[in-house]
């Protein structure tokens, strides 16, 4: 089942991605409403983070594009926010959490600008939503790793978007932070931005989100919690890859042929 | 080609030396370097090269000699003392290795250039030529070097040749090594111990800086042409050979020619031809079969053309000018030509006064692509939940790809439909 | 007197050469080590000797600027090189390191014996330069005025580019390096701030060459960046350190020469081995002898959250 929906936040057509030559995403194609909590399920190695990754042009694609707000990527940078998995960097970085926020006051077109002062107002804001304000001048590398994510998540707040892309954001958190994170969230959504993120625990990703995309290198169900969520969607994305597309994959890469012409 | 003959039957005392030397070194060399590479380890070889000089003068300074025996037993010492370190700097602090085997190699380094410029600014500097280790001394290898350089041979394919099979695990497989209780520390162990040898005796040959070539160059031209570990090793041996002996042929036949670095070049130079055309993992093979599937998807797409157009009047043998076919499908005017041609030669297509049909054979083969692609198309639909109007460009692409077997799987799994998800019909 | 007068400014203009040498050379080592890219370091000072035989030979070593352009033009070359072996020949990175710059330097090897006449270079200058030569090789001009070395206004000029590079680049240097993802999905070019760093690098050890040779200097890129890397948690308190422990080492690495009568750039180097031996075992945040004192006192990260 694929709800698509008039005028969406983010639109994603057709798209096929792969890596090495073999897909790991396969012909998705699917769209989200503005203003709501989407949540990215599917098991290990099913293409939620490549998928993120290609939404925001950082992997290239074989076919098909991504649109936020009806644009390229490119002409929306400045209004879409980006979280990395937190194990992406080496927290052993000689930098304070304050510099790290910072970072998210970075833009293609200041980046030889000293910081200004709105800069660091917007990071302190930042920093308080998350909790961490008193933790400004702490260096990451004494960082628990709710802490981390917090950060991470100060950093996509000062970036001021209204586009949320988030990997994992609620990986190795303890309870407090997941609290915390869960609340800003609902926070973001109210003030109308909106937010896909990728989660991996079932019974509590049924609890917090309202919108739902189904992955497994295919696109399995996409739509509102109410009409996607079903054993069966469950069952058809955890219950395995489709063995003929694998072996489709695997010719792929050992013919080395195009997977478009 | 005289002097190559001479040099090559071993017949001048001098040069047999050499060649039988180089052989050696470069055996061992390879050997260990082969297991470095596979372990991802390649550049702690080039930290242990530059740490055995320090060893070689301190052994020198201490001893007095220049005893080949006890330098390298010095050598031996700092270079295991510089894998020690490495070790001692990533597991105590947040040093990452790249960093950690930097600061061994240069340290160590310094220390043995300091230590260098303090003989030779002494009054024994006039007889101790530690200098050579710095590039090699090929040309001047002796008859005692070549035994202790055997010996070392020896030790180290008598260890390769019983270590075999967990060498072999802690290359391929670290963590299942580790999980069926495999004593890998120790495995590591011996593996340094022998990789300090080879690099300690190896230095004669083509120096310190140049030593890394020597252990990861053959190892990594190898493995471009073998999945077979045995046969890497081999192969490896047989690169570093000829490299070995081509660079001392060099130096031999030509004056002012150094015999380490050529040793080197050549060495680079097979491992760079076989990173272009080993089968398969070459970039220049790999360019040459997407060449061909490129005129393979080609040939197929001009048979599906001739089927389509034949679809409409719903006749299949009808003969066609190539602008009929041009009508249907995009070609370029020469590819297509080309095309035409070639599927004459294959005899799938028929010509007549510049006018083409399918064979009969043609025929089939045309339907057996269209059918793919209709297969295809209402797989990525019903599977893939992908809607009918978004399914061809992706079939255009897979109809090319699918064998007999998954041709077989597909019809199976789609209860042998007859209509594609646009409405048209599926032929078997 | 007039015998130790001559010495002091010898001293002098061979200190200030080693600390230019070492101040470019640490400052870019910091964002080396920090990328995890401190052997990319290590390949470039390698692989430029082709170039700049090559350009010797080319020029007639008679003027330096185009010698520098084109040396350093192959060092960016080699990192190229490095990235393209790995990315499409599918070769480990440290493999390929390995493999680029030994081929490379092994050929600027044979250049220098092959033209040993004509290049002002022999092999042992190569690994660790003659950095007591550069206050003979005067900069004098057409109206006989003594400029000083002419290794100084190099070295010197090229220290004040990576000096301003730094601080113009600083914001780029410092996401590209911590976050490559997160700086791409801003419209960042990673690749753009990859190159200038590598071309930093390259500039660095084709006009320290004759000073300090090609082993060296990959000691002043690694090991004071390294050892500040012990010794604090900000990035730019980590670039001061650097450059001054770059700048101790010279100092006593110098008088530690003279007292051995050894190569003085080598002593250099292996000062710098010392302070990050000092900085290893006793750094107060990192070193450690305090390892067990600091665990008590629960500064130690917390491992136990960190899942």
């Amino acid at each position: 089942m694929i709800i698509q929906v008039e005028n969406p936040a983010l639109e994603v057509h057709d798209m096929t991605v792969s890596y090495d030559r073999r897909p790991v995403l396969w012909g998705v194609d699917f769209s989200i409403p503005k203003g709501h909590l989407t949540c990215v399920l599917g098991p290990n190695g099913s293409g939620k983070t490549t998928l993120i990754k290609a939404i925001m042009d950082l992997v290239p694609k074989n076919s098909g594009y991504a649109k936020i707000f009806d644009q390229d990527i490119d002409d929306v940078r400045d209004k879409v926010s980006y979280i990395p998995q937190r194990g992406s960097v080496d927290w052993d970085f000689p930098a304070s959490v304050m510099d790290v926020v910072l970072m998210g006051r970075y833009k293609k077109n200041n980046i030889f600008n000293r910081i200004s002062r709105t800069d660091r107002i917007n990071a302190e804001i930042a920093l308080e939503k998350v909790g961490m304000k008193a933790f400004a001048k702490r260096q990451i590398s004494q960082l628990s790793g709710g802490q981390q994510q917090r950060v991470f998540i100060a950093r996509a707040l000062a970036q001021e978007a209204e586009f949320y892309l988030m990997d994992e954001p609620f990986a190795g958190v303890d309870a407090a932070t997941e609290n915390a994170i869960l609340n800003l969230l609902k926070e973001m959504k109210d003030e109308g931005k909106t937010i896909l993120l990728i989660h991996h625990d079932i019974q509590t990703a049924y609890d917090y989100f309202d919108w739902f995309v189904f992955l497994n290198t295919r696109l399995i169900a996409s739509g509102p919690k109410e009409t996607v969520f079903s054993e069966k969607t469950l069952s058809d994305t955890y219950g395995g890859k489709l063995s003929l597309l694998t072996t489709v994959g695997e010719l792929l890469k050992e013919k080395k042929l195009p997977v478009r012409e | 080609m005289g002097t190559f003959i001479d040099f090559i039957s071993l017949s001048d005392p001098t040069s047999r030396y050499v060649i039988i030397g180089i052989i050696l070194l470069t055996i061992n060399a390879s050997l260990v370097g082969s297991f470095a590479f596979l372990r991802k380890k390649s550049l702690i070889g080039d930290a242990v090269a530059h740490s055995v000089l320090p060893g070689i003068c301190l052994a020198f300074l201490l001893f007095q000699t220049k005893n080949l025996f006890i330098l390298l037993g010095g050598a031996a010492i700092t270079g295991w003392l510089s894998i020690l370190s490495i070790d001692l700097i990533t597991a105590h602090s947040r040093i990452k290795a790249d960093a950690a085997i930097g600061i061994a190699l240069s340290v160590f380094f310094a220390l043995g250039i300091v230590l260098l410029t303090i003989i030779q600014n002494s009054a024994i500097a006039s007889q101790s030529g530690l200098d050579h280790f710095l590039f090699g001394k090929a040309a001047s290898i002796t008859r005692d070097d070549v035994r202790y350089f055997a010996i070392v041979t020896l030790i180290i394919t008598a260890v390769i040749i019983i270590f075999y099979k967990p060498f072999k695990l802690i290359s391929f497989n670290q963590d299942f090594a580790v999980s069926i209780g495999l004593p890998v520390r120790f495995y590591e162990f011996i593996l340094s111990i022998i990789t300090v040898m080879s690099i300690a005796v190896g230095i004669q040959a083509v120096g310190v800086v140049l030593m890394a070539a020597l252990l990861i160059t053959p190892a990594a031209a190898a493995r471009y042409w073998t999945n077979d570990l045995r046969i890497m090793l081999i192969l490896a041996v047989v690169v570093s050979a000829i490299g070995g002996v081509g660079g001392a042929y060099i130096s031999y036949s030509a004056t002012n020619m150094p015999t380490g670095p050529w040793i080197i070049v050549i060495i680079s130079c097979i491992a760079f031809l076989s990173f272009a055309f080993a089968p398969n993992r070459g970039i220049v093979s790999k360019m040459w079969i997407q060449y061909q599937n490129r005129k393979q998807i080609l040939l197929e797409n001009i048979l599906k053309a001739f089927y389509h157009v034949g679809e409409k009047d719903n006749s299949f043998l009808e003969m066609r000018k190539p602008e009929d076919i041009l009508n249907r499908r995009e070609f370029s005017f020469s590819k297509l030509s080309e095309g035409l041609n070639k599927l004459k030669r294959k005899g799938l297509l028929e010509k007549q006064n510049n006018e083409w049909k399918l064979s009969s054979e043609g025929l089939s083969e045309a339907k057996r692509i269209i059918r793919l692609h209709r297969l295809w198309e209402l797989y990525l639909t019903q599977y893939l939940n992908i809607a009918e109007d978004h399914v061809h460009d992706d079939a255009e692409a897979i109809e090319h790809v699918l064998t007999p077997e998954i041709e077989a799987q597909l019809e199976k799994l789609l209860d042998f439909p007859s209509t594609d998800p646009h409405g048209k019909e599926i032929i078997y | 007197m007039e015998n130790m007068l001559q010495f002091d400014i010898d001293a002098f203009w061979i200190i200030l050469t080693g600390t230019l040498v070492a101040v470019s050379a640490s400052l870019l080592g910091v964002f080396l080590i920090l990328r995890k890219m401190s052997m990319i370091g290590d390949a470039i000072s390698h692989a430029v000797l082709p170039g700049i035989v090559i350009a010797f030979l080319l020029t007639n070593s008679s003027s330096q600027i185009p010698m520098i352009i084109g040396a350093s033009l192959v060092g960016v070359l080699a990192t190229f090189l490095i990235e393209s072996l790995h990315r499409k020949s599918k070769l480990q990175t440290d493999a390929s390191i390995g493999i680029i710059f030994t081929f490379l330097f092994a050929v600027g090897i044979i250049l220098v014996s092959q033209y040993t006449g004509q290049v002002d270079l022999d092999q042992e200058c190569v690994l660790y330069g003659e950095i007591a030569f550069v206050p003979l090789d005067r900069w004098v001009t057409a109206s006989g005025i003594d400029l000083g070395p002419r290794n100084i206004w190099t070295l010197g000029a090229c220290c004040l580019a990576i000096i301003a590079t730094i601080i113009i680049g600083y914001k780029g240097l410092y996401l590209t390096t911590f976050d490559q993802t997160f700086a791409a999905s801003l419209g960042i070019s990673t690749v753009a701030w990859h190159y200038t760093l590598m071309t930093g690098v390259s500039l660095t050890t084709v006009v320290s060459f004759e000073s300090v040779g090609a082993i060296l200097v990959v000691a002043f890129l690694i090991v004071p960046a390294s050892t500040a890397y012990l010794l604090t948690d900000d990035l730019k308190i980590m670039l001061i350190l650097a450059a001054l422990i770059g700048f101790l080492s010279v100092l006593s690495g110098y008088y530690v020469a003279v007292y051995l009568d050894a190569s003085i750039a080598a002593c250099m180097a292996l000062m710098s081995g010392v302070f990050f031996a000092i900085a290893f075992l006793f750094s107060p945040g990192y070193g450690i002898a305090f390892k067990g004192r600091r665990a008590k006192m629960g500064l130690q990260k917390d491992y136990s959250q960190q899942l």
